[in-house]
């Protein structure tokens, strides 16, 4: 075995808190009936910080990390993802929408350690937003399967799909098009719930969100360091408080926490890979089944920094002029008017860089090749995941625009949310293969 | 000095004893039974003996293929490394046509596309994933069903008059395609070509995304099928050179490899 530097390693201190704090989220939208409080469904990416204008007791359950968690759990996928198919349901959808939509056939509930409990939680109302294909219809398929158990659940969706400001501001005709939806969300919400909308809540909501999500862009940037302070596999931990509750004041105090220790690791040379000596990321989301992938990684000291994924799905980055991509700079001051609070999210919101590839393939590409030169990595793995269409959108197109930039790229199959569609084996054969190609030998077995 | 490569493949072990890695002493093969390790060794061993030497005359082995893991760290063999196909192949391939920029290798279990660049060494690669149907077996299941010998479905597919179209995407699929072109009366030819295009189709479409730079080669099993290469060639829209002993190529490769590792000792 070849004999590689060490660097002294050691957990997250902050690593529990995450767990405790994922955990609640799951029981709190599950019992917040018992205390008064209301429940929405919406994806991850809807705008959580208007319907908290509702009040404190207001808990959310997002779809797609709700689906992931049911994927890492292999026995409950497979039992949601029979019972969509019986239903009618093609296998070839979105596998966390399935996922989503199984729990609620089987009338069951996964919290975040696995435990199954009976009786889906019917939200509210329904908050969602429209970006890829499959996001206003998951919800809509939802509220069908919902009033078939005699459950009626309102639902607002915000079409978002105004195109991606890379090189120049957005026009000011878009902005106003999802304000506009948002005005008229929040007068739709008031009317669904009988409440009074509480227009400090909102300005404290936006201004969580727009700091969480900061928050994370500047942790991953902190990635960049060598060694990296921390593993992909890792950040899929951390970076899920974002996609759950980013308009939230514990998000921000987690990330707040987060960041202060990753920069204390950075300043001692504290690795998330002890044998780290070859760096990667890899692109959309891993097939959540099967995370193990990374640890064999690891046996050739290889170290997957994150992705475009985890970077961007919740972090908010801006693709500067000179091609660098740098944490978005935040508004000079928090809003204090419904107004200012509505905008303001927007104008935040519309960069978001895991909707860029909705639109122009060429982006996806500029922001990897930026990761690619910024944070000093090796290789990109893509998945060309079956399980989604929306991130899988043009990846064939950034395998080439990496390539030709000289980029070692390792391309392979699978799917997010069904193991059926992953070969494991087959799949580590072949990125065993790449490395080797790259002339890594294992480290360890 | 001597070195040796042995290319543990689905079907057939093969091994070469190569010299100063230049002269190829003797080529072996044999099929692989359910005891990998124990197939291996006896290929292994039959080339020593076709070549007239002792295990402690060859100075390096390497090993490839899918089944490499069975014999690492086992006597007799005991390579000193082990590597993978697409390293083995382009190793093999550049050593025997330098002009080499897009190697196709086709054996039993996998189809490959590998990009060489100075020196053989491997630019990109691609494999293809889950089903067998870009694959030798795909041939050997649908010699089956013709009930026809394996070696039979190349110049049958040569005799054919028609182009018939095979639409199906997996192996298993394929042959109930089969199946029902049987009974709709068409030619065993026209079916032999039918497979013969649908298998070029499939390994041209997974090449293609790596780029088919010229001097195409293609080595593997097969290569040596007289019904894919004008199928290929077709798909590819270019010449494609195939090399003498296409089947060892890996195994030329992984002797190559033998050699340079012995170098750096």
């Amino acid at each position: 075995m070849t004999q590689v530097k060490e660097y002294p390693t050691e957990l997250l201190k902050i690593w529990n808190e995450g767990k405790q704090l994922r955990g609640k989220y799951y029981k709190n939208y599950l019992t917040a009936h018992e205390r008064g409080g209301l429940r929405w469904a919406g994806g991850a990416w809807s705008f959580s910080a208007i319907p908290a204008g509702l009040g404190e007791d207001v808990y959310c359950i997002t779809g797609e990390p709700h689906g992931a968690t049911i994927a890492f759990f292999k026995d409950f996928t497979a039992k949601c993802h029979e019972a969509v198919e019986a239903a009618g349901f093609p296998r070839t959808l979105c596998a966390y929408m399935r996922n989503y939509w199984g729990s609620i056939l089987l009338d069951k509930y996964i919290l975040a350690d696995g435990t199954v409990v009976d009786g889906h939680p019917a939200p509210d109302f329904i908050w969602q937003d429209h970006i890829c294909c499959s996001h206003g219809k998951w919800y809509q398929v939802a509220r069908w399967l919902e009033e078939k158990k005699g459950r009626k659940v309102p639902m607002y969706c915000v079409d978002v799909s105004v195109g991606y400001p890379m090189d120049k501001p957005l026009e000011e005709y878009k902005i106003n098009y999802i304000f506009q939806q948002l005005n008229d969300g929040i007068e739709w919400l008031e009317k669904v719930t009988g409440r009074t909308y509480n227009d400090k809540l909102l300005c404290e909501a936006v201004w969580n969100e727009i700091n969480a999500t900061r928050l994370w862009a500047e942790i991953c940037t902190l990635n960049q360091a060598v060694p990296a302070p921390l593993d992909e596999k890792s950040m899929y931990s951390l970076y899920v408080m974002g996609t759950l509750i980013k308009h939230r004041p514990e998000c921000v105090a987690f990330y707040e926490k987060l960041k202060a220790e990753v920069e204390g690791r950075v300043r001692r040379g504290i690795a998330a890979v002890a044998n780290e000596r070859f760096r990667v990321i890899t692109d959309t989301q891993p097939p959540w089944g099967f995370l193990k992938i990374f640890r064999e990684m690891e046996k050739y000291g290889v170290v997957s920094l994150g992705s475009l994924y985890t970077y961007g799905l919740i972090g908010m980055w801006k693709y500067r002029p000179d091609g660098t991509w740098a944490p978005k700079e935040l508004p000079p001051r928090k809003p204090q008017t419904r107004e200012e609070a509505v905008r303001m999210i927007v104008e935040w919101t519309v960069d978001r860089p895991e909707w860029a590839h909705f639109y122009v393939p060429e982006a996806k590409t500029k922001m990897i090749l930026s990761i690619v030169k910024q944070w000093k990595v090796d290789a990109v793995l893509l998945h060309y995941n079956r399980g989604c269409e929306g991130l899988s959108v043009h990846i064939a197109e950034n395998r080439h625009g990496l390539v030709e930039a000289g980029v070692p790229v390792f391309p392979f199959e699978g799917n997010m949310g069904d193991e059926r569609e992953f070969d494991f084996p087959g799949t580590l054969a072949r990125l065993t293969t790449f490395f080797e190609s790259m002339e890594l030998k294992k480290l360890k077995e | 000095m001597i070195t040796a490569g042995v290319d543990v493949g689905a079907k057939y072990v093969k091994t070469v004893l190569l010299e100063d890695g230049k002269n190829v002493l003797t080529r072996a093969n044999g099929i692989v039974g359910f005891d990998v390790w124990k197939s291996a060794t006896e290929v292994f061993e039959k080339a020593l003996l076709n070549a007239g030497l002792k295990r402690d005359q060859i100075a390096q082995v390497v090993a490839t293929g899918m089944g490499r893991k069975a014999i690492q760290k086992k006597p007799p063999i005991n390579p000193g490394e082990i590597v993978p196909e697409v390293i083995a192949d382009a190793k093999g391939a550049y050593h025997l046509i330098p002009t080499a920029k897009t190697i196709i290798d086709v054996g039993a279990e996998e189809g490959r596309g590998v990009k060489v660049g100075e020196n053989g060494k491997v630019k990109d690669f691609v494999i293809n994933e889950r089903c067998a149907a870009g694959a030798g077996t795909f041939i050997e299941t649908m010699a089956r069903a013709l009930e026809v010998g394996v070696k039979d479905m190349g110049p049958l597919a040569l005799k054919a008059t028609k182009a018939i179209p095979m639409n199906a995407q997996c192996c298993v699929f394929a042959e109930s395609e089969v199946v029902t072109l049987i009974h709709s009366k068409v030619s065993k030819e026209d079916i032999a070509k039918a497979i013969h295009d649908a298998m070029a189709g499939r390994i041209a479409s997974m090449v293609l995304r790596l780029g088919v730079e010229k001097d195409v080669v293609l080595i593997g099993g097969m290569a040596r099928n007289p019904g894919f290469l004008p199928p290929l060639k077709k798909e590819l829209n270019t010449e494609i050179l195939v090399p003498e002993n296409p089947e060892y190529v890996g195994a030329l490769g992984a002797a190559l490899l033998a050699l340079e590792t012995e170098g750096q000792k």
